[in-house]
């Protein structure tokens, strides 16, 4: 398989760095204008190892003064089709609406190792920022030389360039660029936030009206003329290998059948007409190679029997004294169960081979990922393979691996037509990747065993099959160990039964939901407010910043509010960005059900782009956070999934949305932090939390389903 | 069963020969070349394949085509009439009611029908309205405030 080894990263601060592959980016813009800027080699400069440095990589400017934005970012619903195009407007000086989003195309788009991890305004944004910037500076020295003045008179304004006091002396960048080849550099710094026209300012989705008419497509929209639908035979069980297949029972005409080797499918003009005829595929499959004995509920005894040595995360002091000095000791385990990913939109794929060409049209995250895999199973240059990503619908992580793109690959090679595989929600509850199962230990200390002079003496943190990310704390303790076991999400071999990885935030929902759970059981042990226990930790501005903006907003006084009723509080920071969030819950006692009232979300992400679009990730992260806290869970018996469908995989419904308000401590100065990921990290603490201020019962597994509570609630 | 079955495909006069037991997602989409529903659980659990049938909201991966002979079927594609859009995807634009979109189509749709039965909606009624439309990026505040300006504005104003 072609490289994957972003798949065992933990996206916590990777640079865009990868060797890029040969591009004929000029030759294939088409069309407009292209402005050269640069005479040298330019092709061999996106052959490097970093994003090219060469700004037209990321911009062309057309004769009808339209400027296509290139990146190798998709757009999933996280918003950088917005928030993008306001970096390069704003640089550019150009009209917000004369930007044209070109996403992920990898025979236009510079090179990317893919749209995850919160790195699209951190990590290509200060690249696209320049881009923009030098081309602006570029095109004032052309309209000097056009106009007849020194630059230092002119200004730009809205794709022109004017003589300063004299709004009629003035030529369009379009008029400038019009039939000139021009290889030219400039130096130019970025604008600061007092200079913004367009960036730090809210701006409402630019593909909305696309998407409330069915206008915007999505992988399973394209249909090449020929196109055939495959339909994949599935073992019923992970590692249960096919030992045998009858496809005698398919009489529907105009189906196929194709094997090869493990892969066998059915293919019609008709989706629908080709799964019904893929029922008729008589396939016999060994057992299971997985013990049955191995369920979601045993799962992490096995996990922890065989975890590998654990590796310092961070350390500082001397835990063992610590602990030798602690007047009180508290020793916790917590566990999260394996979550799926399960966006609207179920992987899916369409593969074109013409000739020695082939284009795929896929939702996925990682399209420069999929060309390599496409040209690699089908033994084709990867310069041969053009990936074009419509829009994705939802990705959350699972959509960086590729699965079903190589299957349609394979597909249209044995068919030697265009084919589709869009896998089916049983598909995708079976063969995409998981957010592992996870345990996290903790053992921490207090100095005295009551009373608001008590401090956190020591602090000893394992986790296991989570990675390192989110795990450190960021209080105020003396002797501290944080240490990662298990190898990330990957896990070693015989680890996870089934393929496990990055799921919105990558182990920082299960680090955070631990770390937050046993700073509130300390706070409340000694009797103070969990928010006056924190901020006596705390010596980072930011965070207390946060926590401070949210406990205003919040109208905070006390944890418990009555019978039944309490808040709570959690911390945490991802992708550089800090976060504070406040929840107010209702607890059934009867039935064990969990109402979250409203939940207050204060974060610091430094400059934001587009205040609008954190606040929709923001209140996104909130939504999708309640399922992983309160029912999200796969279960499973040895290799096989229990859950395949929404019936019994329950997702954030309208009836569970509590009212959502969300605040950005702004920081304009500060460079641009992450805004897809950081606010769902504190979702299971923060119910948690407000579980036990309501009830007395502490629940350290996620997800806190009916049935934990009420046994948490017979325990209180 | 080999049929003909005749409707109004979003204001078009339609036919299409064949099994009629097939669900309507596929004729629609597979047939008929249309993109706007789209296929999530096959089991009618998510609402993204949601089109309307005489003005009703209706799961097309469930409906068996023959089930709409002679009558009205309504896709996302045929809400805006003449370039206009409805005040429901006129609201969702304006509340930035959606993230990556997969499901709007069908969430407008059911809010639509909702809308139809009950034309001032209390934010209970709303949700109870949309709880059988899965949403996984999180938009449901804004689409429930999408919906009561789109209440508005069908009514009147005010």
């Amino acid at each position: 398989m072609a490289d994957q080894s972003f798949l065992d990263r933990d996206f916590t601060d990777d640079q865009l760095g990868l060797p890029m592959t040969r591009r004929e980016v000029l030759a294939l813009l088409g069309g407009g204008i292209v402005i050269l800027f640069v005479g040298g080699d330019v092709l061999a400069q996106r052959r490097g190892q970093q994003l090219p440095t060469d700004f037209n990589a990321f911009l062309r400017i057309a004769e009808d003064g339209t400027v296509s934005c290139y990146t190798g970012k998709i757009e999933m619903g996280q918003g950088v089709v917005t928030s993008l195009a306001q970096m390069l407007a704003d640089e550019l000086d150009a009209p917000l609406d004369s930007v044209h989003m070109v996403m992920g195309d990898t025979d236009l788009c510079p090179w990317d190792m893919g749209t995850f991890g919160s790195m699209s305004t951190r990590f290509f944004g200060p690249a696209l920022r320049a881009a923009g910037a030098e081309a602006r500076a570029v095109l004032l020295e052309l309209a000097a030389e056009r106009l007849g003045k020194p630059a230092e008179q002119l200004v730009t304004e809205g794709g022109f360039v004017f003589v300063q006091g004299s709004p009629n002396a003035r030529v369009s960048y379009a008029d400038l660029t019009k039939g000139q080849k021009i290889a030219r550099h400039a130096k130019a710094p970025l604008k600061t936030p007092e200079a913004f026209k367009v960036m730090n300012r809210p701006t409402t989705r630019r593909d909305a009206h696309a998407k409330v008419t069915g206008e915007a497509k999505f992988a399973g929209d394209v249909r090449p003329a020929g196109m055939l639908y495959a339909k994949i035979l599935r073992p019923p069980a992970h590692r249960a290998a096919l030992k045998s297949v009858d496809a005698s029972g398919v009489n529907t005409p105009g189906v196929r059948v194709v094997r090869d080797g493990d892969l066998v499918a059915v293919l019609h003009e008709h989706p629908d007409v080709a799964e019904e005829a893929l029922a008729k595929v008589k396939a016999e499959f060994a057992p299971s190679t997985l013990s049955a004995d191995l369920t979601d509920t045993s799962i992490f005894d096995h996990l922890l029997k065989v975890a590998q040595e654990g590796e310092d995360v961070s350390r500082g002091g001397d835990v063992k004294g610590g602990e030798a000095n602690a007047a009180t000791v508290f020793d916790h385990t917590y566990l999260n169960s394996y979550v799926a990913h399960a966006p609207i939109e179920p992987h899916t794929a369409a593969v074109q081979i013409e000739g020695d060409k082939v284009t795929v049209w896929a939702s996925t995250q990682t399209p420069f990922g999929a060309k390599n895999e496409v040209a690699e199973t089908l033994g084709v240059p990867p310069a041969n393979v053009r990936v074009v990503p419509p829009f994705v619908g939802g990705g959350f992580g699972g959509k960086s691996r590729n699965l079903q793109v190589v299957e349609a690959a394979r597909l249209a090679k044995l068919t030697g037509r265009p084919v589709q595989v869009g896998w089916t929600r049983e598909e995708e509850f079976f063969d995409d990747s998981f957010r592992p199962a996870a345990i996290v230990r903790i053992r921490s200390g207090l100095t005295k065993e009551e009373g608001t002079e008590a401090r956190i003496a020591f602090w000893d943190y394992h986790v296991y099959y989570a990675g390192s990310r989110g795990a450190e704390h960021f209080y105020d303790i003396p002797d501290h160990a944080t240490v990662g076991h298990g190898g990330g999400w990957g896990g070693g071999p015989e680890s996870h039964p089934f393929a496990t990885g990055a799921w919105r935030a990558p182990g920082n929902n299960t680090n955070t939901f631990a770390r937050e759970s046993q700073i509130n059981i300390m706070a409340v042990k000694v009797g103070v407010d969990p928010v006056e226990f924190r901020l006596k930790h705390l010596k980072d501005e930011k965070m207390r910043g946060v926590l401070t903006a949210a406990a205003k907003q919040f109208g905070w006084t006390r944890a418990k509010l009555g019978d039944g009723r309490g808040c709570g509080v959690a911390l945490g920071i991802d992708a550089g960005t800090y976060v504070a969030t406040m929840a107010e819950v209702e607890v059934d006692k009867g039935t064990g059900v969990v109402q979250v009232k409203r939940v207050v979300a204060a974060q610091n992400m430094g400059l934001v782009i587009n205040p609008e679009g954190a606040k929709i990730q923001m209140e996104g992260c909130v939504t999708m956070g309640l399922g992983y806290a309160l029912t999200e869970e796969i279960h499973f018996k040895g290799g096989e999934i229990l859950d395949r469908n929404f019936g019994t995989y329950h997702l954030p419904r309208f009836s569970w949305v509590p009212k959502i308000e969300t605040i950005l401590v702004e920081d304009k100065h500060e460079a641009p932090q992450g805004g897809g990921e950081p606010a769902i990290i504190t979702m299971g603490a923060v119910i948690a939390n407000a579980i036990y201020a309501a009830t007395g019962a502490r629940l350290l597994q996620l997800p806190m389903t009916q049935a934990r509570v009420t046994a948490a609630l017979k325990k209180a | 069963m080999e049929e003909i079955v005749r409707f109004t495909l979003n204001g078009k006069p339609t036919a299409v020969i064949g099994d009629s037991d097939r669900m309507l997602l596929w004729v629609l989409r597979s047939d008929l070349g249309l993109t706007g529903p789209k296929y999530g659980c096959g089991v009618e659990l998510c609402g993204a394949c949601t089109v309307l049938v005489d003005d009703e909201a209706v799961r097309s991966c469930g409906l068996p085509v023959k089930e709409v002979q002679g009558k009205s079927v309504t896709t996302i594609e045929g809400l805006a009439q003449n370039g206009k859009l409805h005040p429901l995807q006129k609201a969702f634009v304006e509340h930035d009611a959606l993230q990556c979109g997969y499901c709007t189509p069908g969430m407008i749709l059911s809010a639509y029908s909702l809308l139809r039965r009950t034309p001032r909606p209390t934010e209970a009624q709303i949700r109870e309205g949309l709880e059988g439309n899965l949403c996984r990026c999180g938009a449901h505040q804004r689409i429930i405030a999408a919906v009561q300006a789109a209440a508005v504005e069908m009514a009147g104003g005010a």
